[in-house]
């Protein structure tokens, strides 16, 4: 990654400087640009290692004597093993099946929630707003809100991974602002035209929104995606545990993975890589995801903290 | 949102994280201006009803979760004046309303619980040192990156600084055990030269200040967004007047670019002190057992060692509410500072 790479060629006027601006030195840029690099490499780097890692064969990881920083060979081998049924196999499919169904289920009640909010005027709108706002200054507790769901029988259930955090407030809160902001006149003169709600809904609000449907999406998805602490509290079946929980258990607690340990033991496998492998499919997902979304995060982020 | 997962806020709120990154979310909470168009006041209420039906219909399915997992809870403190015996039913609800009442006896025993102060200890260390590393951060990060003008670099650095937000904290912490781990790079690195035994992961004296770099790692690029889109509503003709004037970049940094952001700030703060006693909690229930309990119980992990882990439900109900109500009041006080000095706050006057 070089400066100019980034653009940073010292001392040309780009245009981009308004001209009462003064030109920065050279060494202003230079210390500026190295700075930039080094904190983009806090971030990349230790992704890059265990990216690296996780694709570096047995023999590579025992002669740097664990972690490899620079590729010398590249095997897929502790991939095909983790991915060839079994324990992370499983846990993979929970954590992409509770994130594609939890995510679809969240945008579909948000959805439905912010543009039932929307119209300025509509009976009772404001104390149910009310009653949404409330929940992000207090929170139940932990203790009860554990017992609610036990008391629903929602324990070792799927539905306790999704229902409990089916729904934030924020979300919807930013979608309800973007929605009322956006094509009023429109709305306005499809329902004069007749057209109902669900129909406003699905052929004006939500296409004109795409671009916070979008974030809205991913921040659902990264929630569902990440979380472990629910499963942790409310599935008891080890089979049953996604992904996140999974990792908890390979790599912060060392666990050896139920049916490798014969390979790992004779060496054909590498816990380390093993451990690197799992870590890689928990954030690949998010990591090829978030970049598409990343222009409109501005846009999701603060419609919601301007309008009510 | 006191409960674990609602990371989601946090991606969506859990700005400066769960507890912290929870800050973000808040940031939609400034509503209630009451901008009152309504379109027909005169309407009678019945017709109003017919007319609005569907929509209420469209709320409904949210309204009845928030009911159910958000205020049906609530009520489900009561076993904090109870000793909540589990096994009495197979269903919770049974169980409670079986349950003796005790009245406020777990909240006179938590005044001599050594454990519980010492959390209560730990949590507000943990919020103060984080409050002074972590908060300055995303603002200092944001005045850098608003100082490059190429748009490309900008939009290149924020793609890498938001990323470690969408990671999991899960995935956060094994990043940091493989880089500063007993077995990690850093370790790797010293033994070949030589030296022995190095291992932050496991340092229960460095144990607060590991969160708090685990917690920059993942959520200062995040918490840039707020800052730079205040920073890129500055109108150009208050610098440019500022430079005829005769001040140079620091100048214009210090009198027109920190001021823009005192509203943001400030909205910030109170959020960040309405959440003091919301530190780091599954940061710190993933990694309790490398440093033990005395350098990293907080209220939180109190509540879930003593209620889910121990069994003793209605003692961690009695924390909980007490942790409770002390947020609830330092949200309103924090709020009520920012109103005297002429911010905003999370909610209007």
């Amino acid at each position: 990654m070089s400066l100019l790479a980034f653009g940073l060629k010292p001392g040309s006027r780009t245009g981009l400087r308004p001209a009462w601006d003064e030109e920065p030195t050279r060494a202003g840029l230079a210390v500026k640009g190295v700075t930039l690099v080094l904190v983009c490499l806090a971030v990349l780097f230790p992704v890059w290692v265990v990216v690296v890692t996780s694709l570096s064969s047995v023999r590579t990881i025992t002669d740097t004597g664990g972690l490899v920083v620079l590729p010398q060979d590249i095997t897929f081998v502790h991939y095909r093993e983790l991915l060839a049924g079994g324990q992370v196999t499983r846990a993979t499919l929970v954590s992409a099946g509770v994130t594609f169904f939890g995510t679809l289920f969240s945008m579909a009640v948000s959805i439905l929630c912010a543009y039932g909010l929307s119209r300025p005027g509509s009976i009772l709108h404001r104390p149910i707003l009310m009653v949404l706002i409330a929940t992000m200054f207090f929170g139940a507790g932990l203790i009860p809100t554990y017992l609610v769901v036990q008391g629903l029988g929602l324990t070792d259930t799927y539905l306790s991974l999704i229902l409990p955090s089916a729904v934030n407030v924020f979300n919807i809160l930013v979608l309800r602002a973007f929605f009322m902001s956006t094509a009023r006149e429109l709305v306005e003169s499809a329902r004069i035209d007749g057209a109902g709600d669900l129909r406003i809904l699905w052929q004006i609000v939500m296409p004109l929104s795409r671009a916070v449907i979008a974030v809205i999406t991913l921040f659902y998805a990264v929630g569902y995606w990440s979380a472990w602490f629910n499963a942790s509290i409310y599935l008891t079946d080890p089979d049953m545990l996604p992904l996140q929980n999974v990792m908890q258990q390979l790599v912060i607690k060392q666990q050896k993975p139920t049916g490798l340990s014969q390979a790992i033991n004779t060496g054909q496998l590498s816990p380390l890589a093993i451990q690197m492998a799992v870590m890689v499919l928990a954030l690949l997902p998010v990591a090829v995801l978030a970049p598409f979304v990343q222009r409109h995060f501005r846009q999701g982020m603060l419609t919601g903290a301007v309008k009510g | 949102m006191a409960h674990g997962t609602t990371d989601t806020r946090g991606t969506a709120a859990s700005g400066p994280e769960a507890a912290a990154p929870r800050t973000e979310p808040g940031a939609g909470t400034r509503t209630g201006q009451s901008r009152r168009t309504d379109a027909a006041p005169r309407v009678p209420l019945r017709h109003r009803l017919r007319r609005d039906r569907v929509l209420l219909l469209m709320v409904l399915p949210a309204l009845l979760l928030l009911l159910v997992f958000n205020y049906v809870p609530l009520i489900g403190n009561v076993v904090a004046f109870q000793d909540y015996d589990p096994y009495l039913a197979d269903n919770a609800f049974q169980a409670i309303s079986q349950s003796p009442w005790v009245g406020f006896e777990h909240f006179r025993h938590m005044a001599d619980d050594r454990l519980f102060w010492q959390a209560v200890r730990n949590t507000l260390a943990i919020f103060l040192i984080q409050l002074t590393l972590f908060f300055p951060v995303p603002i200092l990060l944001a005045l850098f990156l608003h100082s490059f003008v190429r748009p490309r670099v900008r939009a290149v650095a924020q793609a890498i600084l938001y990323l470690p937000h969408f990671f999991s904290w899960v995935l956060v912490i094994t990043v940091f055990q493989q880089m500063f781990g007993g077995a990690g790079l850093v370790a790797q690195v010293l033994r070949d030269h030589g030296h022995e035994g190095f291992d932050l992961m496991t340092d229960p004296g460095f144990f607060k200040f590991l969160i708090t770099f685990e917690l920059i790692w993942k959520d200062a690029g995040w918490g840039v967004i707020v800052f730079l889109a205040a920073l890129s509503a500055i109108s150009s003709d208050l610098y440019e007047a500022a430079a005829m004037d005769g001040a140079g970049r620091w100048r214009r940094m210090w009198h027109i670019q920190l001021p823009a952001l005192r509203p943001v700030l400030a909205l910030l703060l109170v959020l960040q002190v309405g959440n003091a006693l919301t530190v780091g909690f599954e940061q710190i229930l993933l990694q309790r057992t490398a440093v033990g309990p005395t350098a990293s119980e907080v209220l939180d992990t109190y509540v879930w060692n003593v209620g889910l882990d121990n069994g003793n439900f209605s003692y961690a109900a009695a924390v909980g509410i007490v942790k409770g109500i002390f947020g609830l009041v330092l949200v309103l006080a924090a709020n009520k500072v920012a109103h005297l000095m002429g911010e905003q706050g999370v909610y209007k006057r």
